[in-house]
């Protein structure tokens, strides 16, 4: 792997910019591995990243059916935060916030990470103490949060509306520092480059169509390209989970819906933070190259489309509007779905499954990107050690049997 | 935005309606049922790609319930049925 350093981009431009080698190696997939990982999002890219790395496991292949990043994590409007009610959540979203904070170092590679601040809205009495309990809740686990008052949170965002006679007014919001947003193409190339120069194989345009059990354990995995013989196979597959684990013969926890965002023009800097309402359902940000990034919410029917229903969007763009009327004229440049797995205490589902051999990391629902780095971390040690990571063990399948679920649905109403 | 066939209102437009999820789905016997069977019967759906049984109200028009046979990839509805007919 080249690495990538201030020395290195003033050699190659002497040299005209023509020894860049590819960031990471394509490969056709061999007859066996000892992990095949099911889709190359950042969460499966993660995790082959730190099985490779700090398990010794590199006998590895990330298969995708589309292309590297082509799903969620290339649709995302990349917020990023960990002020979660639960103790199980706060340690799982912290975990990852704390890798996020040393991984442009780590992969060699810039995900500009920006912690550049969320700030969730209360628009009500009930609002605020939800917002409060969320805030003493996190300090209590480490996590940063703190109240702010109308006029303080103007001062942090300034354009924010917090005129008292709007439908919604502002009554103050809670403040994460920590959060932010990061480059997410990058998350995916920087993990996939790593991984690669560990020797982990990545399959692009490579379906899984079955799997193949031998008693109660999985074997091999059949592909696009052919039949593939492993000791494990790691799904990682986001909205399609439910699909792809019935190969298996499981039925899932899941209800894999369209969740939609879309983006303006570009303009000069004027929005420095993220900005999120579950109330109104509106969050916005602003992306480095100008365009205001607006996450709109799921339709409310079980679709694989890949595209949401108009009426979603025009309900957010309601809501931004009001909050910040400054933006009522700007135009409004992309719109587009991706295809989210929601389980019913909306946590993800991070473990083993009753079929030995194969794991499943899913159900992150429509807020999972800010948690690549964690979620990849504990996965990996799930798998190379056929054990539940401590962090992960509360999130097993079986919690929707013995009933101990961790429901952040009530919490965080929306989770990004 | 979907149009939607009301068995009693014929075509409206999608945000007349709210979505109940999987039809179909029944309630085990409480005497016999174990912990898995309450595991699938509260939290476990089909979650298909393609034909999908589901119910359907119409809150904004006559607010009555009905089922619906859609394919999830293309969102066609296939068929709409009263909920005491069979799928
Ligand atoms: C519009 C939108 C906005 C969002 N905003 C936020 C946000 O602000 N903050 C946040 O934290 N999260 C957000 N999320 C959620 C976040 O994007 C996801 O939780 C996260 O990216 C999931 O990552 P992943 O790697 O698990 O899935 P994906 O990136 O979807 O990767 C799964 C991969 O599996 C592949 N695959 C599927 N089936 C097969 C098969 N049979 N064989 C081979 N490969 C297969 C897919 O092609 C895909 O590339 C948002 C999601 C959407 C859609
Ligand atoms: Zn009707």
């Amino acid at each position: 792997m080249q690495r990538y350093s201030f020395s290195s981009l003033l050699r190659h431009t002497l040299e005209g910019h023509r020894g860049w080698q590819p960031a990471w190696q394509k490969a056709e997939p061999k007859d066996r591995y000892d992990v095949v990982v099911v889709g190359a999002g950042g969460h499966g890219l993660a995790t082959a990243y730190y099985l490779a790395k700090e398990h010794g496991i590199r006998n590895v292949a990330v298969l995708e059916k589309g292309w590297l990043g082509g799903g969620n994590t290339g649709r995302n409007t990349t917020i990023i935060r960990s002020n979660y009610l639960y103790d199980e959540s706060a340690a799982l979203y912290d975990h990852a916030v704390q890798l996020w904070e040393g991984l442009s170092q780590e992969l060699n590679y810039n995900v500009m990470f920006s912690q550049r601040g969320v700030m969730m809205l209360a628009h009500s009495e009930h609002d605020s103490k939800v917002a409060k309990r969320h805030v003493h809740a996190n300090r209590l686990n480490g996590v940063d949060n703190e109240w702010l008052e109308p006029k303080e949170a103007k001062a942090f965002c300034p354009p924010l509306n917090i005129d008292p006679a709007i439908r919604y007014p502002v009554v103050g919001a809670a403040l994460q520092r920590r959060g932010g947003t990061a480059r997410h193409d990058a998350v995916a190339w920087g993990y996939a480059r790593a991984a690669s120069a560990l020797g982990v194989d990545i399959v692009e345009q490579c379906a899984v169509e079955g799997m193949e059990l031998a008693g109660d354990r999985v074997v091999a995995v059949r592909t696009s390209k052919g039949r593939i013989a492993c000791d494990r196979v790691a799904v990682v597959t986001a909205g399609h989970t439910s699909h792809v684990m019935a190969m298996a013969g499981l039925r899932m926890p899941l209800e894999s819906v369209p969740l939609q965002a879309l983006v303006s023009e570009p303009v000069k800097p004027i929005f420095p933070c993220v900005v999120m309402s579950n109330t109104v359902h509106a969050y916005i940000s602003q992306s480095d190259k100008g365009e205001l990034v607006i996450g709109a919410g799921t339709d409310q029917y079980v679709s694989y489309s890949q595209r949401g229903g108009f009426p979603v969007i025009e309900h957010t763009l309601e809501a931004i509007v009001e909050l910040f009327p400054i933006f009522s004229r700007m135009r409004m440049l992309r719109t587009w779905g991706g295809i989210v797995d929601v389980t019913p205490d909306r946590s993800p589902i991070i473990g083993r499954t009753p079929v030995r051999g194969l794991y499943v990391n899913a159900g992150w629902g429509t807020g999972g990107f800010k948690a690549t780095p964690g979620s990849g971390h504990v996965f990996a040690h799930t798998v190379a050690h056929d054990d539940p990571h401590p962090i992960a063990a509360p999130f097993a399948l079986e919690r929707f049997t013995t009933g101990r679920l961790i429901d952040e649905a009530a919490a965080a109403a929306v989770a990004h | 935005m979907l149009l939607i066939h009301c068995p009693w209102c014929g075509e409206r437009p999608e945000s007349e309606f709210r979505s109940g999820g999987e039809a179909h789905i029944r309630r085990p016997d409480p005497a016999n049922a174990g912990d898995a069977a309450w595991a699938d019967y509260l939290y476990y759906r089909t979650n298909p790609k393609g034909a999908h049984v589901e119910r359907w109200v119409h809150t904004q028009g006559c607010g009555r319930w009905f089922n619906a046979e859609r394919d999830t990839v293309s969102d066609q509805f296939q068929r709409v049925y009263r909920m005491d007919e069979p799928r």
